[in-house]
């Protein structure tokens, strides 16, 4: 009978690793500053990371398919400059369009999503058509997104300065509170159920799980594994767009090089969150945490004062043993 | 049904893949609710033909007419629409999801709210449940299928093929993994679908299955149809010869071996897993062949590949020339003077893009390193011309790909990879699996020559023919148990598949 509870009890640490981590950094964080619990603290996390948590639930569709995408971080530097171009009040003096009447709200994101969501189709269709592995084809499309986006920035008149000048209803996006909660946040948690939802109630994500868990066996079980690639690179462009959009409105102003890197902060918390880069294995919750475990070191140790070098240190040494440890879970030993 | 009473026509089929004519001018004709068998060797071409009638390949000349219509079967989901489900030889679970959704993979039933579909969970487990229910198995709707055993998983495929409803069902090895009594059970499922009007085509290497179940036997060689017969006419001789094609006597080579003194001794070789091998031992002759046989699942692959330190063991001893030796790595059984030749050619065996002299040299470039690191490319061409043209490897020259060689000449490279090592004993894991029959008598005649010079070998074979054509003496494994020995020389069919099925429930 004790036996039995010793493997159950490591049945449940090692199937709970993540939470179990991000119980022990809360934890270890208050004790050296007990000031560290506090609503404000909690706020501020989850006000800091919901841009990141819908960028790593779009990174996931993709890394839970089998494969991965880089263009994500630069996507979301393409959207944010988009829509900020399009939303500045009537009284800056350096508009992006000088002479442009103010556009309703929704019509500049519609287009920046729409914008995100193209690039994601476009990822699709070099996956799946030309059956180019995703990290080189959403590599090109990193560094294109990039380039075109870097152009529109150095158009006459802005000529590449950074975009300011937000008008309130769309900062408001990103700063303004709900029964005070932060407006981003919930949008952040309206995503992560629409995304559970589509994980664990769809055709389109039981496919999903299926074609990276298995890609002859969705292929014979007559799934058409290109549209549904194609459909989930273009969900997760969109997850990007609507990221890079609120980015711009939670920190009034753009410029090209918003989202730098994003996408690498998105795949380690997506790991760190037991998704499986060679597929078929992820869960909502799991991303959610992984998020949360970079946030909470990212705020946590700067609150307690930990060197920001150091930091990183602990970043990458989280990201290798929490696979490390995941990993044992899948592998059959010989 | 068509004027003729078939169900399905294949119609002058051909396929070609680089280099290989899989299909050559195949015609297949399957009447409703008769069990159609597919025989042939590895490479006869049975499971190219399955797979251009369900989709996954695509053939180059030919038709196919089911109920009379011509149908173009671009992919698997056009198979399914049109009633043709497959088990396929390779299982294909997807294996972190649970058996039902692994049954209804790629037709969930749905449940309607508004314009929003979702997948409808309940429906699905009471659907898979009655439809083990059904089938009279035993498995469970929502575990996840990488969970199960292999047999488990079969079972689970078989249940799958059926659940389409479908007029037509190829079944290729359906068997592979299956106990006696699942086989069994599998045979009153097919009679049952026999007598609702579906029509099966079954792929087995198992003689007595296919006398017992079909109605009709078609015999395939090298790509070709040899011909269809009612199974009432067949017997299993018959069967084989229209299979190999050729005089039976003559397969194999004259050999002249005397095996010597013990070079390897094997004492009671347990592996960690329950499942896997337990208690082997045995031992081996200088200049001996030493067949292992057994059936899919035996532990013979998982065997060897422990003593080739590939696998671990948790007890046991190995003796090399009688002294006590520790095999931890593969660089530990080189050092040992042992070599494998493994099971899966392309996949654990060939360097595809790299040269046919590269993968000759691969496993003994520590020979070739000169001062400074670089390697003396002289003396590896030397080396590797003379092995070669030894083993008589046909290739436009050394830097040809190997990928682009034919699996017997492959096979070829890597015997004479291992060679450069200089083993005396080389463990040789169905050295002839994929490779076409007369490149199997090559490979048997290097073999012998190999056993005659004093090398020790294990020969692991699924074949019964080249088992008790090759060997000395034939070691029979059973679920990762020693069930006994036979002598080459006078080991009967019957006698090994007593051995291979004795532990099995």
């Amino acid at each position: 009978m004790n036996k039995l509870n010793a493997k159950n009890i490591k049945e449940f640490l090692s199937q709970n690793a993540i939470y179990i981590v991000l119980a022990v950094l809360v934890v270890a964080i208050a004790i050296r500053d007990p000031r560290f619990l506090s609503i404000t603290t909690f706020r501020d996390i989850l006000l800091q990371n919901s841009t990141r948590a819908i960028i790593a639930l779009g990174v996931a569709f993709i890394l839970i398919t089998g494969g991965v995408d880089l263009s994500s971080g630069r996507v979301v530097g393409l959207t944010a400059v988009l829509s900020a171009s399009m939303l500045q009040t009537s009284d800056y003096v350096r508009r992006f369009y000088p002479d442009m009447p103010d556009l309703p709200l929704w019509l500049p994101i519609l287009l920046a999503i729409l914008a995100g969501l193209i690039v994601g189709l476009i990822n699709g269709f070099i996956v799946s058509k030309f059956s180019v592995p995703p990290f080189i084809a959403t590599l090109g499309t990193m560094v294109m997104v990039y380039g075109v986006n870097s152009i529109y920035f150095d158009l006459p008149p802005n000529d590449s300065q950074p975009i300011g000048g937000l008008r309130g209803d769309f900062t408001n996006l990103g700063s303004g509170h709900f029964l005070s909660i932060p407006i981003i946040v919930i949008i952040a948690i309206i995503i992560s159920i629409i995304v559970w939802i589509i994980f664990n109630k769809t055709r389109l994500g039981k496919n999903m799980y299926a074609i990276g868990g298995n890609k002859e066996a969705a292929k014979v079980s007559g799934i058409n594994v290109g549209r549904t690639l194609l459909i989930l690179y273009a969900i997760a462009g969109a997850l990007y767009a609507l990221a890079g959009v609120l980015e711009a409105a939670r920190t009034g102003g753009a410029t090209n090089n918003y989202g730098n890197m994003y996408e690498l902060d998105a795949i380690a918390a997506c790991v760190v969150g037991g998704v499986s880069t060679s597929g078929g294995i992820g869960t909502v919750p799991g991303v959610l945490a992984g998020v949360l475990i970079f946030g909470v070191i990212n705020y946590g140790l700067t609150f307690i004062g930990v060197n920001p070098y150091w930091q990183l240190i602990i970043k990458g040494l989280i990201i290798v043993t929490a696979v490390a440890f995941d990993i044992r879970k899948y592998i059959s030993k010989k | 049904m068509n004027k003729n009473g078939f169900l399905l026509e294949m119609n002058n089929i051909t396929k070609e893949f680089p280099g290989v004519k899989a299909l050559d001018d195949v015609t297949l004709k399957v009447r409703a609710g008769t069990v159609h068998a597919l025989m042939g060797e590895n490479g006869a071409g049975k499971s190219t033909l399955m797979k251009c009638l369900f989709g996954i390949y695509k053939q180059d000349a030919g038709e196919i007419i089911l109920n009379g219509k011509k149908v173009d079967i671009s992919d698997s989901k056009v198979a399914l629409d049109n009633g043709i489900s497959m088990i396929h030889q390779e299982l294909h679970p997807v294996p972190h999801r649970s058996v039902m959704e692994n049954i209804w993979l790629g037709r969930f039933p749905t449940k309607s709210y508004g314009p929003l579909k979702f997948v409808d969970h309940k429906k699905m487990y009471q659907d898979t449940e009655k439809l083990f229910q059904d089938l009279n198995m035993d498995i469970k709707p929502d575990i996840a299928a990488g969970n199960m055993s292999v047999s488990k998983v079969q079972l689970m495929e078989i249940a799958k093929a059926i659940s389409y409803n479908s007029k037509v069902i190829i079944m290729d090895e359906p068997t592979s993994s299956l106990t006696e009594n699942e086989v069994e059970h599998l045979f009153k499922i097919i009679h049952a679908l026999k007598n609702r009007g579906v029509a099966i085509i079954y792929i087995s290497h198992k003689m007595e299955e296919i006398l017992k179940i079909s109605d009709e036997v078609t015999i395939m060689r090298d790509g070709k149809k040899i011909g269809t017969w009612p199974a009432s006419e067949l017997t299993t001789d018959m069967i084989i010869s229209r299979m190999v094609g050729r005089d039976l006597t003559n397969r194999f080579p004259e050999r002249s071996n005397k095996p010597g003194e013990v070079v390897l001794k094997v004492e009671g070789l347990t592996s960690p897993f329950a499942k896997s091998f337990h208690d082997v031992s045995f031992e081996l002759r200088k200049g001996e062949i030493l067949g292992v046989g057994g059936l899919v699942g035996a532990q013979r692959t998982e065997l060897v590949e422990a003593l080739f330190g590939l696998r671990s063991i948790q007890s046991g001893k190995i003796f090399i020339n009688g002294r006590e030796v520790k095999i931890k790595s593969p660089i530990d059984a080189i050092k040992h003077k042992i070599a494998l030749l493994t099971e899966e050619r392309r996949v654990t065996g060939i360097f595809p893009v790299l040269s046919v002299l590269d993968n000759t040299v691969i496993a003994n470039l520590g020979r070739y390193i000169k001062p400074y690191l670089l390697l003396d490319e002289k003396k590896k061409k030397k080396d590797a011309g003379r092995s070669i043209e030894k083993l008589r490897v046909k290739t436009p020259s050394f830097k040809t790909l190997i990928k682009d060689l034919s699996g017997g000449n492959q096979q070829k490279v890597l015997l004479a990879r291992w060679l450069l090592t200089e083993p005396e004993i080389l463990i040789l894991d169905e050295p002839t699996r994929g490779i076409d029959v007369g490149a199997k008598y090559e490979i048997y005649t290097i073999i012998a020559d190999l056993a005659k010079q004093g090398k020790s070998i294990i020969m692991i074979s699924s074949e019964m023919p080249e088992l008790m054509g090759m060997s000395d003496r034939i070691m029979v494994m059973c679920e990762g148990h020693l069930s006994g020995f036979v002598d080459g020389k006078d080991a009967t069919e019957e006698e090994i598949m007593r051995l291979a099925t004795q532990f099995i429930a």
